[in-house]
């Protein structure tokens, strides 16, 4: 029997067979797949937030959540805008050349309004959430800290504007939320009225 | 008695028992110098069905859903009959698990149990060692405290950095743009099935192959070479019941040790449950100082002590993938003409002493927060871990090696 067997005919009928089942078990296994994806409610948990800045006190910081993410949005003084100018040369990107932030908010101060700063407060680096440090050289952070975050997990720090310094872990400037005012003193995050992130 | 042999004869027909109890244990040959590092290998086994165990009855109280898993975590350390005994026994053990497996393959550096024929068993167990990590790092997460929340954060964000790829792959691992109730429950579903089932097929196939090569020596010889008349090693013992003797004496003074930590110091100064796990995950607030449990720090130093290049935290992370894959290649590493550290020169014991001390180093620098004399020392360290594996191929060739005498011997 085995002198009659088409050896070729029956390569051929097992890479036909091979390729075949390749494709059914790619096609099988897509669905597992798609299911480790955000589901639709994961998906629609991003709303846009509204915050209210009437009671933030200039010098101060509040969080608000927003797509599960803390949004950081600082009332910064005058003091502090003006020492932003000052420390210039040693930030890794003094200019906001990497795009971490909407063009309307590539400015010197990184915002809309320079004394109210809206960032997303996730470091860069591996995700921990920095530490607001607004005094200025405090001991544990050096003569030179002239306020900022200052990340606990890996030792990163940002200025005033949440632009990281040189030789920090984290490779890029914190990113600034689309955002946009509803009014004065209500601030609306996640949607920039160019549609919502 | 006759009835039993009878059973067992049926059986036999049937069913591969008494040639497998054979093949596998009172026929199996090992070599009869064994010493103290030939413990960790049964007890690894022993800690996998201890965890295997109490993970089992775990599960039966624990809710793996972001609302309530802290809470359950509390219910079963306060309120279920003897839980907080169940909890602390799959805690300490985790940490006990690399406390062995470290210890394990740190014998098989000395002894050269990585060289040709172990190859392979070597690669199946550094596969067990990688499917450990995974296993532990997801367990971690489900107690879902602070540290929990911030540890998984930092992980997975490993991935984001990925060039390309990064962001999706970050994504698809936690199924949310961030840590979530989502994440949770698929790591529940990967720590309790699909990890551990991996886990012990590999590790059935880690004992076929050493059962197929036979076991490495303390002398680094093939005790195969010299059979007697029935074709038995002449320096060989049966592994039952010579070693089954001789392990149950290891696994009773490893409880001993395993059953203090339980009971006097289940939290370990903090290094094997971390105090702000004791905190829940709060996504708003990272806590002053987070740090990876104890066995992943020597990475972790790593990780931190490369700068980024280009803008991309990339190349730390691909520092800390090497640090764990390259062991994977020892075998090839090795130009030595001997196994065993007992023939070997005394480059290579200049060599595994200044690797011992950088992997403690790491593993301790790991624990700290970072400060930039602190990562400088943690640079040296990870040269020194580096220069172990890549200069190998040099120092073990040059090096002085002793004659390895025929037969084992007995110290």
């Amino acid at each position: 029997m085995t002198d009659n067997v088409n050896r070729s005919k029956r390569r051929l009928l097992i890479a036909a067979t091979s390729a075949a089942g390749g494709v059914a078990a790619a096609g099988a296994g897509a669905p597992f797949v798609f299911s480790l994806m955000p589901s639709e409610r994961a998906k629609a948990a991003g709303a846009p937030v509204a915050v209210d800045l009437s009671k933030l006190e200039p010098g101060m910081m509040m969080s608000v959540e927003w797509q599960g993410k803390p949004v950081w949005i600082v009332h910064r003084t005058k003091e502090m805008l003006e020492l932003l100018a000052k420390h210039e040369g040693e930030l890794a990107d003094p200019g906001s050349s990497v795009p971490q932030q909407p063009a309307y908010c590539n400015n010197p101060y990184r915002s809309i309004k320079p004394e109210y700063f809206v960032v997303l407060g996730i470091c860069t680096h591996l995700g921990c959430s920095p530490t607001f440090r607004p005094e200025i050289a405090p001991a544990d952070l050096g003569a030179d800290w002239a306020g900022g975050w200052f990340c606990p997990c890996h030792g990163s720090r940002f200025d005033m504007a949440a632009r990281v310094y040189k030789g920090a872990p984290a490779p890029t400037n914190l990113i600034v939320p689309q955002h946009k005012y509803l009014s004065d003193g209500r601030l609306l995050i996640g949607d920039d009225s160019k549609g919502a992130a | 008695m006759k009835l039993l042999n009878e059973l067992i004869g049926w059986i036999d027909a049937r069913f591969p028992l008494t040639s497998t109890w054979k093949a596998h244990a009172s026929e199996y040959y090992a070599p009869k110098n064994f010493n103290f590092w030939y413990f960790f290998g049964s007890l690894a086994l022993m800690v996998l069905v201890i965890q295997i165990a109490s993970g089992i009855f775990l599960t039966m109280n624990y809710k793996p859903d972001g609302l309530f898993a802290f809470a359950s975590v509390e219910y079963i350390m306060r309120d279920v009959q003897w839980g907080w005994l169940l909890r602390y026994i799959h805690s300490t053990g985790a940490s006990m698990f690399f406390v062995v497996i470290y210890l394990h393959m740190f014998r098989g550096l000395m002894y050269g149990s990585y060289r040709k024929p172990r190859e392979l068993l070597w690669i199946i167990g550094m596969i067990i060692y990688l499917a450990l990590m995974g296993e532990a790092f997801m367990g971690y997460l489900l107690p879902w405290g602070q540290m929990s929340f911030w540890g998984a954060q930092v992980i997975v964000n490993l991935f984001s950095t990925v060039p390309f790829i990064g962001e999706d792959l970050s994504i698809l691992i936690r199924g949310d743009y961030v840590v979530s109730d989502i994440t949770l429950n698929r790591f529940f579903a990967l720590h309790v099935i699909a990890i551990p089932l991996i886990l012990v097929l590999i590790v059935v196939a880690h004992l076929a192959a050493l059962h197929e090569v036979g076991s490495n020596n303390p002398d680094g010889i093939e005790i195969k070479k010299h059979l007697d008349a029935n074709g038995h090693p002449l320096d060989g013992i049966p592994f039952h019941p010579y070693y089954t003797v001789k392990d149950g004496v290891g696994a009773i003074g490893f409880l001993i040790i395993f059953c203090a930590i339980i009971f006097f110091a289940p939290d370990m100064g903090g290094y094997f449950l971390e105090f702000n796990n004791f905190v829940p995950a709060n996504p708003m607030k990272t806590p002053e100082h987070i740090s990876p449990v104890w066995y992943f720090t020597p990475y972790y130093a790593i990780l931190r002590a490369v700068p980024p290049l280009f803008g991309s935290q990339f190349p730390g992370v691909v520092a800390m993938g090497v640090a764990t894959v390259i062991f994977f290649f020892l075998p090839w590493l090795d130009r030595g003409k001997v196994k065993s550290i007992r023939y070997r020169g005394p480059i290579y014991k200049v060599f595994l002493t200044l690797f011992v001390i950088s992997f403690l180093g790491l593993g301790v620098l790991g624990t700290l927060p970072s400060t930039p004399a602190l990562t400088w020392v943690a640079r040296v360290l990870a040269v020194v871990y580096f220069s172990f594996f890549l200069l190998m191929p040099w120092y073990t060739k040059i090096d002085k090696t002793k004659h390895v005498p025929d037969r084992v011997t007995s110290r």
